[in-house]
C-alpha cells in the first residue's frame, strides 16, 4: 500500500517538473521581449532626454563632440521608400508566381516552388555582394543611365547621375528578397479557396483567368494584402544587402531625393555606425533610439499582417460552416 | 418494341426503352462510351446514356458508384481534376464536347450545373451572383441584366423572397435560398441542359420540397440530369432513371418501370433497399 | 411554350461572340504569370553562377586554412572566418535548440489555453524582429555588461533568431503526431514527460530535425547581429572574450575594400558560405521530401480507393 502511494506521488512530481520546465520555456520569449523593450528604452533614454520627440522629426546627424545633434527622420524615410518600391516591384511578381504555381500540375509546381523558396536561403550579405559587383553594373548601365538620360531633366525621380549605389538598386534587390515570403504565403492563401468556388466559375464557362477574377481574388483579397504586408515587414528589417547598395549617406543627404541618389535606412545606419560610436557620447543612444523606432514600426507592420492573414483563414472556415 | 438488357450496359450497346408513341424522340445529350479513370482506377466504365430533350433523368446508385463522376463528364468538369482521364464522347446537339477542335468554354455555356452544397460567390450580392455568367459573355446593358435576373430568379422560385433587396450579400441567405440562387445563376446563362449533383442533400425537408418543385417546373424548358441518393426523390421528380454500380451502368429505363419492375437483379436489390 | 423558347433564343443572341478574345486574354495572362516565375529565378541562377564562377578561383587549401594577409595583398585566407562560423553556429544551437524545443513542446502539449495563445502570438511577432535589433540587445546585456566584445553575445543573438523558429516547427511537428499515440502511452501508465520524449518526439523526429537544421542554415548567413557582438577579427579563435571572425562578417568587410584581390577573396568566402547553407537546405529537403512522400503517398493511395 505504502509503495503504491509513494510511486503515485513520484509520478505526479516528475510530471509537474516537466510541465514547469515547458511553461518556463514558453515564458522565455515573453521575458526576452520585455527585457528587450526595457533595455532599448533605458539605453536610448539619453537621446530622448536631449532631443525629446523631435528626435523623430529632425534631420540632423552630427556626431561631432559639442555639436551633437541627431534626428532619425531621414532614415525612416529611407526605410519606407526602399520598402515601398520593393513592394511595388515584388508584390505583383509574387502574386503572379503564386498564381502560376497554385494552378500548375505538381510535376511543375513543386520544383518551381522549391526554386523560388531557395531564394530565401541565400544570405543577405551574398545578395549584397552579388548586387555590388554584378547586378549594379548591369542595372546602372542598362536601366539607370538610359532612364536618367531620357527623363533626368524633367522628372525629379530620375535626376542625379547614377552610380549604382542608390535607392533604386537597393530597392530592386530588396524586392527580390521578399519574393519568397510573399509568394509562398500568397500561394497558401490561393490554395485555401474552396474547390467549389472554382467549380462554380468554370461551370459558367469561365477561362482560367476569369476563374481567378471570379472565385479566387475576391475570396482571398484580405489574405493577399496580409501576405504583401508580411513582405513589407521583411523589407523593413533587412540590413546587409541594403547597406551594401544604398550609398550610405547621412543626415540631410540621406533624405530620399531621387531614385538615383544615395540614402540610408534605419537598419543600415545602425550596422554602419554602431561599432564606431563611443558609449560616452549621445551617438550610441541615438543609434539605439533608431533601433527602438525600427522595432516599433516592424512590430506594427507584422501584427497587422498576421491579423489579415489569419482573418482570411477564419472567413474560409465560416463560409464552409454556413 | 422494348429492348432491354439485363447485363450491365457496358457489355452491350444499350437502347433506351422507347414508349410506343409516335413522338419524335430527340436526344439533347448523348454520352457514348464514357470512361473516367483516376490514376489507373476506373471510376466510370464505358457508360453510354442518351438523354431526351426536356426530360428529367435521375442517376441513382450507392456511394462510390460513379454517378457524380459521370455527371461531371457532361460539362467537362474533370478538366479541373488532376489525374483524371476521360475517354469517350459527349454530344450536345450532335457536337462532341470532347472534340479537340473546340475549346470547352464554347459549350459549357450550354450546360449549367448546380452542386451539392450551395456555393454562391460569397463576396458578391444576389444580383451579381446571377449576372456573373452573363458578364463573362459580354452583356453589360443594365436593362437586359435586370430582365434576365428577374427571369432567372422567378424560375428558381426565389424572386418573391429577394426582389426587395437584390444587393444583399449572397451569403446572408439561408441554405435553401442559396441553393435556389445557385440554380438561378446557372439558369441565367440560358443553358439547354441542367446538371444537378444531389442539389437538395444539404438542405432541410422544406427547402428540399421547394427545390423539387422548381426542378419539375424547369422540365418544361430544360433537359435535366440529376444525381440523387434519395430514391423517393428520383421517383417524385424524374422521367427516366439510370442505376449505376461500381462504375457500370446497370439499368436505364423509365422511372416508374425501373422501380416497379426492375429487370436486373442488382437494381431490384438496390431499390428494395437491400444495400446502398 | 414557343414564346419562352423565343425569349431564350433572344437572350442567347445577346451573348457577344467574345470567346476567342477571352481565350486570348487567358493565354496572355498565362504568359505573363510564367514570366514572373522566370524573372524570379534568373537572380537565383545568376547569384549561384557568379558565386561559383568567381569564388572557385579563390579556393585553395591555403585559402581555407590561413589567416588573412595584409589588407589588399591578396594573400592569406579565411581560415578564422570558417572556424568562427562553425563555432558560433554550434554555440548558438546550444543556447537556442533546447529552449526552442521545450517551447514547442509547451505550445503543443500544454497549449490549449489563453496563456499559450498569448505565448504563441508573441513567438510569431518575435520571429519577425529585425536581426540587427537582436544584435543591439545582445550587445547591451552582454558586451556592455562585460566591457568587451564577446563570443557569447554573438551566440546569444543568433540563438534569439533560432529559438522562435524551432518552437514553431517543433510545435507543428508534434501536432502532426496523432492523439492516439499519446493516448496509448497514457493507457500504458506512462508519465507525460516519458510519453512526450519517448513516443511523441520520436514520431515527430523528422519534422523537428528539419526545423532545427533550417534554422541553423538561417543563422549561418546572419551578419548584422555579429557586427556589433563579435566584431570580426583576423585571428583564429582565442577566447570567448575576444572578437571572432565569421564568414558573413569577412565577406562584408572584404566587400568594402577597394582592391580586386579583396573582391576575389570575398567571392571565395561567399562560395564557402553558400555551399554550407545550400548543403544544409538541399540535404534537409531531400531527406524530408523522401520521408514525406512516403507518408503522403500512402494517404493519397488510401483516398483514391474511396472513389465516387
Amino acid at each position: 500500500m505504502t509503495n503504491f502511494n509513494l510511486n503515485f506521488k513520484k509520478k505526479i512530481t516528475s510530471d509537474k517538473i516537466f510541465k514547469l520546465a515547458a511553461t518556463l520555456a514558453g515564458t522565455y520569449v515573453l521575458v526576452i521581449v520585455v527585457l528587450m523593450a526595457f533595455q532599448l528604452m533605458s539605453e536610448s533614454y539619453p537621446i530622448w532626454e536631449k532631443e525629446g520627440l523631435s528626435f523623430i522629426t529632425k534631420t540632423d546627424w552630427n556626431a561631432v563632440e559639442d555639436r551633437e545633434s541627431f534626428g532619425v527622420l531621414p532614415y525612416i524615410l529611407g526605410t519606407l521608400t526602399t520598402s515601398a518600391i520593393a513592394m511595388m516591384i515584388g508584390v505583383p511578381l509574387s502574386i503572379g508566381i503564386a498564381m502560376f504555381i497554385s494552378d500548375a500540375p505538381p510535376k511543375i509546381g513543386v520544383p518551381l516552388g522549391f526554386l523560388v523558396e531557395l531564394l530565401a536561403a541565400v544570405p543577405s550579405v551574398i545578395y549584397g555582394l552579388w548586387g555590388l559587383f554584378v547586378f549594379r553594373i548591369y542595372f546602372r548601365d542598362w536601366i539607370e543611365t538610359p532612364l536618367h538620360n531620357a527623363f533626368g531633366d524633367n522628372i525629379w525621380l530620375f535626376s542625379g547621375n547614377p552610380y549604382g549605389l542608390d535607392i533604386l538598386t537597393a530597392s530592386v534587390i530588396l524586392a527580390i528578397m521578399i519574393i519568397p515570403t510573399v509568394s509562398a504565403v500568397s500561394r497558401e492563401i490561393m490554395k485555401a479557396v474552396p474547390q467549389q468556388q472554382k467549380e462554380a466559375a468554370y461551370m459558367l464557362g469561365a477561362t482560367k483567368w476569369e476563374m481567378f477574377k471570379l472565385a479566387i481574388f475576391p475570396y482571398s483579397k484580405t489574405g493577399l494584402i496580409g501576405a504583401s504586408i508580411l513582405g513589407l515587414g521583411r523589407a523593413v528589417g533587412e540590413t546587409m544587402a541594403v547597406t551594401m547598395l544604398i550609398g550610405n549617406s547621412t543626415g540631410l543627404g540621406a533624405i530620399p531625393s531621387s531614385l538615383f541618389g544615395p540614402s540610408q535606412t534605419m537598419s543600415s545606419v545602425i550596422a554602419n555606425e554602431f561599432v564606431e560610436a563611443s558609449p560616452a557620447s549621445v551617438h550610441m543612444p541615438a543609434l539605439i533610439g533608431v533601433g527602438l523606432v525600427l522595432l516599433l514600426i516592424a512590430i506594427v507592420i507584422n501584427v497587422v499582417a498576421h491579423l489579415l492573414v489569419t482573418r482570411m483563414l477564419k472567413i474560409k472556415e465560416g463560409a464552409i460552416n454556413n | 418494341m422494348t429492348t432491354l438488357t439485363i447485363k450491365p450496359i457496358s457489355m452491350e450497346s444499350s437502347i433506351l426503352s422507347e414508349s410506343p408513341s409516335t413522338v419524335d424522340t430527340k436526344y439533347k445529350m448523348i454520352a457514348e462510351n464514357v470512361t473516367v479513370s483516376y490514376g489507373g482506377i476506373d471510376a466510370v466504365k464505358n457508360v453510354t446514356m442518351k438523354f431526351k430533350e426536356k426530360s428529367i433523368t435521375a442517376l441513382i446508385g450507392p456511394s462510390g458508384c460513379g454517378k457524380t463522376t459521370f455527371l461531371r463528364c457532361l460539362n467537362r468538369m474533370h478538366d479541373m481534376t488532376k489525374n483524371a482521364k476521360v475517354t469517350g464522347k459527349v454530344m450536345i446537339d450532335d457536337v462532341d464536347l470532347y472534340s479537340k477542335e473546340i475549346d470547352p468554354i464554347y459549350h459549357r455555356r450550354k450546360v449549367g450545373m448546380v452542386f451539392q452544397k450551395p456555393n454562391p460567390f460569397p463576396t458578391m450580392s444576389i444580383y451579381d451572383n446571377v449576372t456573373a455568367g452573363l458578364r463573362l459573355n459580354g452583356i453589360r446593358d443594365k436593362k437586359i441584366l435586370d430582365e434576365i435576373v428577374e427571369d432567372s430568379l422567378k424560375m428558381a422560385y426565389l424572386w418573391d423572397e429577394v426582389k426587395t433587396n437584390l444587393k444583399k450579400p449572397a451569403i446572408e441567405l439561408s441554405g435553401g435560398q442559396q441553393q435556389r440562387l445557385c440554380i438561378a445563376r446557372a439558369l441565367a446563362i440560358q443553358p439547354e441542359v441542367l446538371l444537378m449533383d444531389e442539389p437538395a442533400s444539404a438542405l432541410d425537408p422544406i427547402a428540399t420540397q421547394k427545390i423539387e418543385e422548381t426542378i419539375i417546373e424547369l422540365k418544361n424548358d430544360y433537359t435535366i440530369i440529376i444525381v440523387t441518393h434519395n430514391m423517393q426523390q428520383a421517383i417524385r421528380v424524374s422521367d427516366y432513371t439510370g442505376f449505376m454500380y461500381l462504375g457500370d451502368l446497370i439499368e436505364f429505363r423509365e422511372t416508374t418501370k425501373l422501380f416497379t419492375d426492375p429487370k436486373n437483379e442488382l437494381t431490384s436489390k438496390y431499390v428494395k433497399g437491400h444495400f446502398g | 411554350m414557343n414564346s419562352i423558347q423565343q425569349k431564350r433564343q433572344e437572350y442567347r443572341s445577346l451573348f457577344k461572340q467574345n470567346v476567342a478574345k477571352r481565350l486570348l486574354v487567358d493565354k496572355s495572362v498565362r504568359v505573363i504569370v510564367f514570366s514572373c516565375v522566370v524573372i524570379a529565378i534568373i537572380p537565383l541562377g545568376s547569384i549561384l553562377f557568379e558565386v561559383f564562377k568567381n569564388g572557385l578561383a579563390a579556393i585553395s587549401i591555403e585559402f581555407l586554412t590561413q589567416t588573412p594577409g595584409a589588407v589588399g595583398s591578396g594573400e592569406g585566407g579565411i581560415g578564422p572566418a570558417i572556424q568562427g562560423t562553425l563555432i558560433i553556429i554550434g554555440l548558438a544551437s546550444l543556447l537556442g535548440v533546447p529552449i526552442g524545443v521545450m517551447s514547442g513542446i509547451f505550445l503543443s502539449e500544454y497549449g490549449d489555453n489563453a496563456f499559450a495563445r498569448f505565448v504563441r502570438f508573441f513567438n510569431d511577432v518575435f520571429m519577425e524582429f529585425p536581426s540587427i535589433i537582436l544584435g543591439i540587445f545582445a550587445f547591451l546585456v552582454i558586451v556592455l555588461f562585460l566591457g568587451h566584445f564577446s563570443v557569447w553575445a554573438g551566440a546569444f543573438a543568433l540563438s534569439l533568431i533560432m529559438f522562435p523558429i524551432i518552437a514553431r516547427t517543433t510545435e507543428e511537428s508534434l501536432k502532426m503526431v496523432p492523439v492516439t499515440y499519446r493516448e496509448a502511452g497514457t493507457a500504458l501508465g506512462l508519465k507525460k514527460w516519458v510519453i512526450t520524449f519517448r513516443i511523441v518526439l520520436s514520431a515527430a523526429k523528422s519534422g523537428m530535425i528539419t526545423g532545427i537544421l533550417l534554422s541553423v542554415s538561417r543563422i549561418g548567413g546572419e551578419t548584422a547581429p555579429l557586427i556589433i557582438t563579435i566584431l570580426g577579427s583576423s585571428q583564429f579563435f582565442s577566447s570567448m572574450d575576444t572578437p571572432m571572425d565569421a564568414l558573413p562578417l569577412r565577406i562584408w568587410r572584404l566587400s568594402l575594400l577597394p582592391y580586386d584581390s579583396a573582391q576575389l577573396q570575398g567571392w571565395g568566402a561567399a562560395l564557402v558560405l553558400i555551399i554550407i547553407i545550400l548543403g544544409i537546405n538541399l540535404g534537409v529537403k531531400y531527406y524530408f521530401m523522401n520521408k514525406k512522400s512516403g507518408l503522403f503517398e500512402s494517404i493519397i493511395k488510401q483516398r483514391r480507393n474511396i472513389t465516387k
